[in-house]
């Protein structure tokens, strides 16, 4: 097996596995309010990072930090958005949150633009 | 009551809820690697806050919260529609908290190595996180006028 692939199905697995634990904190959790904190949580960093960090070593792994950063900007206009959006207008959560994800592409690459 | 955690609602995850957030959350992770690979680091690491569970966690809310009404019999769809906007304004919250936790990554990884850097921005995505939605809790209780006697 390739080193690549053999990459890409640890992360799978490692990334499969955080994103679905997070997934249970924000089901268990009460209020939604507090248990919508675990929808925004580092899965995806927490599960790549590591192997990158690995594989290309810290500095590489700090770039990709310094725009997830940027991301996360983009992930509050995208969240704050679509809470708006299901408040006011009260459409099937799958439509806005699937609908509204252009919000995400384009202020995280507006930023990158903006900062590169 | 401020937090509660009910274990039991584990149950009531079906199991293709589970397998959807597993491999979701697995190609996801694969297609931002692949990204950093093809694209670099400054564009793979956007990927890094690419909001990959909140889509399914919202429409799985509103579900679960739908079926709850149901239960009772009430029709539940606009209060499913309510709850995941509050969910959502959850995950608001928690993005300033993913963003403290990419900041402290890129100043500190270069200096003290991934064992030290790791559980410091956790700690420090956990606390912000909390510390945002106490503070956010205090300031809406106290912008409630008491109800005059």
């Amino acid at each position: 097996m390739s080193a690549e692939l053999s990459q890409s199905l640890a992360r799978f697995f490692i990334g499969g596995t955080i994103v679905s634990f997070f997934a249970v904190l924000a089901e268990m959790f009460r209020p939604k309010s507090f248990a919508g904190l675990f929808g925004a949580a580092p899965s995806i960093a927490l599960a790549t990072l590591g192997l990158t960090i690995a594989s290309e070593g810290p500095d590489y792994a700090a770039t990709e930090a310094r725009s997830m950063v940027l991301g996360a900007i983009a992930f509050f206009c995208y969240a704050a958005a679509t809470s708006w959006l299901l408040w006011r207008y009260k459409p099937p959560s799958l439509t806005a949150t699937l609908s509204l994800m252009p919000i995400w592409f384009g202020v995280s690459f507006a930023l990158w633009l903006a900062v590169r | 009551m401020l937090v509660g955690a009910r274990v039991s609602a584990i149950k009531g995850i079906k199991p293709h809820e589970w397998i959807f957030r597993f491999i979701f959350g697995g190609a996801v992770c694969v297609i931002a690697g692949l990204i950093a690979q093809h694209y670099g680091p400054v564009i793979g690491g956007l990927f890094l806050a690419f909001p990959a569970i909140f889509p399914a966690s919202a429409s799985l809310v509103e579900a679960h919260e739908k079926q709850h009404k149901a239960r009772a019999g009430y029709d539940g769809t606009n209060r499913g529609r309510t709850v995941a906007a509050i969910d959502g304004y959850g995950a608001a919250l928690g993005c300033v908290a993913l963003g403290s936790f990419a900041l402290v990554f890129e100043i500190w990884l270069p200096r003290f190595g991934p064992w030290v850097v790791f559980p410091l921005a956790t700690m420090v995505w956990l606390t912000v996180a909390i510390g945002l939605w106490l503070l956010r809790r205090r300031v809406v209780h106290k912008s409630r006028k008491p109800l005059a006697s």
